[in-house]
């Protein structure tokens, strides 16, 4: 089965999927991989900015922000890897 | 900014020292606070710790030292405050590490936890608001988790003592046992396995300090740089250079070559390892459904942070805590009033009764005590109320809330989201807005929020504000629609406070302070209830009477010059005459007098005293002795040629001018540099003096 991996400021409130890989550039992966954001983690977007432009995912039980322009690089998929 | 090197300031030289470690906002100052008796301010929002506390704690067992060092959300040293938590770990005096926890978010806590048993450490895990975790269904397994990672794990309530005693117990026991053998390993991929073994095995030979040789050899095949120079102060630059080590670290790359793993990748393995490792030790710890879902937080988050609702709520926020504070500090600001004045009339009648000099009673009586008097019962009231309202929001969680509303807007000028927070800040006080300034990374953006950080009036300027516009532009109706009026009023104020800051961060972002605006992460921190009893203690404690003490401080001389100067006459006036008249050509152009300017002036030390300045050069020309009630206030300002419009000047140039002296020698610290300094009192300068001449310009057009 193959899913085209979307970018992650395409999801909607609500959406669920999973983290696919991260192209962003060095600075931010690494902060992102501090926060837990790794390949197959479970992500859900919860929330999206008054304003735009900025969007809140849940990741191991705490809530992000990240602007779309950064969340532009991150892959996600609807399904986690296969073992 | 520069690591601070941290002095330590310890009882005897055996005194153990704790290092108080942890992700952002999980309570490490609170625990700090209730450990050390210290009170250092607290806040729900992530990044309240810029730099590195320290007390003393004293136990049933003994004492230590307790640092409270920055959060951090790993070790690997990508921010400044990451560094300094590093280096503090590893290469710093501590006897242990209390690792705090959120027990809400355990997974995510558990990877920074992991990687401080990684480098050696001794640690104790402290899970910290058991209390939130419990209300939201959350019993982590804290004898397993101990079980799992071989150090001992302690659930405390911070705001509860009983939690925390248990928890220096702990902390006393393990300190005071020999260290066990290092258990605890995280799994990497194979080729890591194979290339870490290699230099690990030298280091087991030649190195004899606390760090665990497994870390040290990692953190040497990453080719860490600011790890490879605190090393080399450490052990002495010779220790890198022994070749032994520089064959096995040669082979080791080799091997990570072959598999084809360069320094990104490796960072990259080594990271989600840790991560992985993090969530397989959660597993039957926590249960994840619970710690994913927090309905009350989203629901709250539906309405604050909603599309429609957001903004409106801000407003309505910010001009209900501004209703508040004018309705309720009226009554308390004229009861000091009276007080205070029915106060300095017996002491003029006493000094005059055992027959002082009268230029000395003049001195003490009509020019430094009247000012200090002027000062407390205009702005301890506001004070009194504005600050603990703002801190009750603080410690809610509501200002991460605004970044994350306002980012919008300051990415459009180029700038960090965060710099709504500092923003924030500002409102309590601009010197502690500028050092906030640490929690934005990119060094550009957190100048823009430096430089802009006076476009909020802090709460010595508030006072004067709301007291102009009471006297002018709502009259003497008072009662509720009056104190409405007045909130609205100062809320458009602020509002272009915050339109100026936008404007100026834009205008310096293509210009002085050119660059794109970078990539930064919020985190949106759980809502808490605030601790009310406690916050108003606090604020009213520390930072109320520490702002209000620093305006007595410069307000008592300032009084004192001003009457020098009223009381020495050279050629025919007085130099207060002289002094006024010569700026009164430039101030008339901004729409002020030279009377006002020079109180500006005066004021650079402590922006509070601005208004009780002007009064007291008024009536120094005068003879008026009735109390200064607001009535009787605009009465004398009206007679020394004060207009409506004159009042919008001074309200102008309040908002916008040099900020105090603290804020501009903190910018000083902060940036390191004179240039920015100045920068940041002349940018709010020249605006203020550019909006004062246009609308002076304009009123005198009709």
């Amino acid at each position: 089965m193959t899913v085209q991996p979307k970018m992650l400021c395409e999801m909607e409130v609500g959406d669920r999927a999973f983290v696919y890989a991260l192209l962003n550039e060095k600075n931010l992966r690494r902060r992102l991989q501090d926060l837990g954001m790794i390949e197959d983690t479970a992500i859900e977007c919860i929330g999206q900015s008054p304003g735009g432009g900025l969007r809140a995912y849940l990741i191991r039980g705490a809530v992000i922000a990240v602007r779309d322009e950064d969340a532009r690089q991150v892959l996600i998929t609807p399904q986690a890897r296969e073992e | 900014m520069a690591a601070e090197a941290l002095i330590l300031h310890k009882p005897s030289s055996n005194t153990p020292v704790i290092a108080l470690a942890g992700n952002p906002n999980v309570g490490k100052s609170t625990v700090f606070n209730a450990l050390t008796g210290m009170n250092q301010h607290t806040g729900n929002w992530p990044g309240k710790t810029v730099a590195c506390a320290e007390g003393y704690c004293k136990t049933q067992e003994g004492g230590y030292v307790l640092v409270d060092l920055p959060g951090t959300y790993s070790l690997f040293a990508h921010s400044a405050e990451e560094e300094i938590a590093r280096n503090f770990i590893c290469f710093g005096e501590s006897d242990a590490v209390i690792a705090v926890c959120d027990a809400s978010c355990m997974e995510r806590n558990l990877n920074l936890v992991l990687q401080i048993i990684e480098s050696g450490a001794r640690v104790v895990v402290c899970v910290n608001l058991m209390d939130e975790a419990k209300r939201r269904g959350i019993l982590p397994d804290l004898e397993l988790l101990s079980h799992r990672l071989g150090v001992p794990v302690v659930g405390t309530v911070a705001k509860k003592k009983p939690t925390l005693s248990h928890l220096s117990a702990v902390l006393w026991e393990e300190i005071h046992t020999p260290p066990k053998k290092f258990a605890l390993k995280i799994p990497y991929p194979n080729a890591i396995e194979r290339a870490i073994a290699i230099p690990e095995a030298v280091l087991e030979g030649c190195y004899t300090g606390h760090l665990e040789p497994r870390w040290l050899a990692l953190r040497l095949l990453d080719r860490d740089e600011s790890l490879t120079r605190k090393i080399e102060s450490y052990l002495g630059d010779t220790f890198l250079k022994n070749p032994d080590l520089c064959r096995a670290l040669d082979q080791a790359w080799r091997i990570l070559d072959e598999c084809g793993i360069d320094r990104d990748a490796l960072q990259d393995l080594l990271s989600a390892a840790t991560v992985s490792y993090a969530e397989e030790l959660c597993k039957g710890v926590i249960d994840r459904k619970a710690a994913q879902w927090n309905q009350r937080d989203r629901r709250l988050d539906k309405i604050l942070t909603g599309k429609w609702t957001a903004y409106p709520i801000m407003l309505l926020l910010l001009a209900f805590v501004f209703w508040l504070t004018v309705s309720f500090s009226n009554i308390p600001s004229a009861y000091l009033s009276n007080a205070g004045f029915w106060l300095l009339e017996r002491l003029s009648s006493f000094l005059y009764a055992i027959g002082t000099p009268p230029w000395l009673e003049g001195a003490l009586v009509d020019g430094a005590l009247r000012v200090l008097v002027w000062v407390i019962s205009v702005m301890l009231p506001p004070m009194a109320i504005f600050f603990p309202l703002f801190t009750i929001l603080e410690d809610a969680g509501y200002l991460p809330r605004i970044a994350y509303n306002l980012d919008r807007p300051f990415q459009r000028c180029n700038a960090c989201g965060k710099q709504a927070l500092t923003m924030c800040m500002g409102f309590g006080c601009n010197a502690a807005g500028v050092v906030g300034c640490r929690i934005i990374d990119s060094p550009r953006e957190r100048l823009l929020a430096i430089l802009t950080n006076s476009f909020v009036p802090c709460n010595g300027r508030f006072p004067a504000l709301i007291a102009l516009l009471t006297m002018f532009f709502i009259g003497s109706k008072g009662g509720a629609l009056g104190s409405l009026t007045a909130a609205l009023l100062l809320t458009l104020l602020i509002l272009l406070g915050i339109l100026a800051t936008l404007a100026v961060t834009k205008l310096l972002s293509v210009t002085l302070l050119r660059g794109e605006a970078s990539a930064f992460t919020l985190e949106l921190p759980s809502y808490r209830r605030p601790q009310i009893a406690k916050v108003l203690v606090r604020s009213l404690l520390d930072r109320t009477l520490y702002v209000l003490g620093r305006a007595v401080a410069v307000a008592a001389p300032a009084g004192l010059v001003i009457w020098i100067l009223d009381n020495v006459t050279v050629h025919d006036a007085t130099l207060l005459t002289h002094c006024a008249s010569f700026l009164d050509p430039f101030a008339h152009v901004l729409g002020l007098d030279g009377v006002i300017l020079l109180a500006f002036i005066l004021a650079l030390p402590a922006n509070e005293i601005v208004l009780p300045l002007i009064l007291m050069t008024y009536l120094a020309n005068g003879t008026l002795t009735e109390l200064p009630s607001l009535v009787a206030t605009r009465e004398l300002l009206i007679a020394n040629g004060w207009t409506w419009a004159t009042a919008v000047c001074v309200l102008l140039f309040f908002l916008f001018h040099w900020p105090c002296s603290t804020t501009i020698l903190t910018v000083k610290k902060e940036t390191g540099s004179l240039k920015w300094a100045a920068l940041a009192a002349l940018i709010p300068t020249a605006l203020g003096i550019l909006l004062c001449i246009l609308f002076t310009a304009t009123v005198r057009c009709f």
